[in-house]
């Protein structure tokens, strides 16, 4: 594909679709802005959930197999 | 304490004069992606909430336009994305005016349709650098990619067009 061929599509794409003339914001939106904020409250904390899985899986092997500690911890 | 540094600490009062300072360029870059201006509202709105969201990985040395502008354009891409599935134009979009009848009006109604039919990381790309004729290193900083990638979305995106384009003329040609 050559630079003409996107020459051309460009004159053919603004036969149709124009480019944004009026690019100027009509009203202030910091109070749009202000109402998400205290809408949505910024989480504080979040676990992913494999971390979950993980530690849900390492209590179930240390509950069912609690001859498993003394190993784990010689690997810590 | 800098603006900068007050913002990257959650300061709000810092984080409104930011919003204010910014918030012009930012609705300014939006829209020429998703060329609709209440979109591009509330679209400016979600890009400095994730900015406030993401505020601890600002780097006070750093640029925040162009770090705000990077998520402006990740936030218009992801709209993209999911606008895409609903192909109906949006009502604000800006045509250009015909001084002839039925069939230019056809034609352009083809154009729109492939236009809107582009996906997203295409039609971002085809908007800024066809549409709006933005240079490939802006386009390329804002969307975090390299001017080359730019380049050859450009000529994809031509590529995907012309395709659809003739066989929305075949189309027309059967009816």
């Amino acid at each position: 594909m050559t630079n003409e061929e996107i020459k051309n599509m460009k004159e053919l794409l603004n036969q149709a679709v124009a480019p944004v003339s009026d690019t100027a914001l009509r009203r202030d939106l910091w109070p749009q802005m202000l109402s998400k904020l205290n809408e949505q409250p910024l989480p504080v904390f979040r676990v992913p959930w494999f971390d979950w899985a993980l530690a849900a899986i390492l209590s179930a092997v240390l509950i069912f197999f609690p001859g498993s500690i003394p190993a784990l911890l010689y690997h810590l | 304490m800098e603006l900068l540094e007050r913002f990257a600490t959650g300061d709000l009062e810092a984080f409104e004069v930011l919003f204010r300072q910014h918030q012009k360029e930012v609705y300014g870059w939006i829209v020429r992606i998703v060329r609709d201006t209440g979109i591009a509202e509330d679209l400016t709105v979600e890009t400095f909430w994730r900015i406030y969201k993401h505020r601890a990985q600002f780097r006070p040395d750093g640029n925040f336009r162009a770090w705000a502008r990077r998520i402006a354009t990740n936030a218009a891409l992801d709209h993209l994305r999911h606008a895409r599935q609903e192909t109906t134009l949006p009502e604000s979009l800006p045509c250009v005016p015909s001084p002839d009848g039925a069939v230019s009006r056809e034609t352009r109604d083809s154009i729109n349709r492939a236009f809107h039919e582009l996906p997203a990381k295409y039609r971002l790309v085809a908007s800024l650098a066809l549409v709006e004729e933005e240079s490939y290193a802006d386009i390329a900083q804002a969307a975090g990619i390299s001017a080359a990638l730019v380049k050859v979305r450009v000529f994809r995106a031509v590529r995907i067009l012309r395709k659809k384009l003739q066989s929305l003329r075949a189309e027309v040609a059967t009816k």
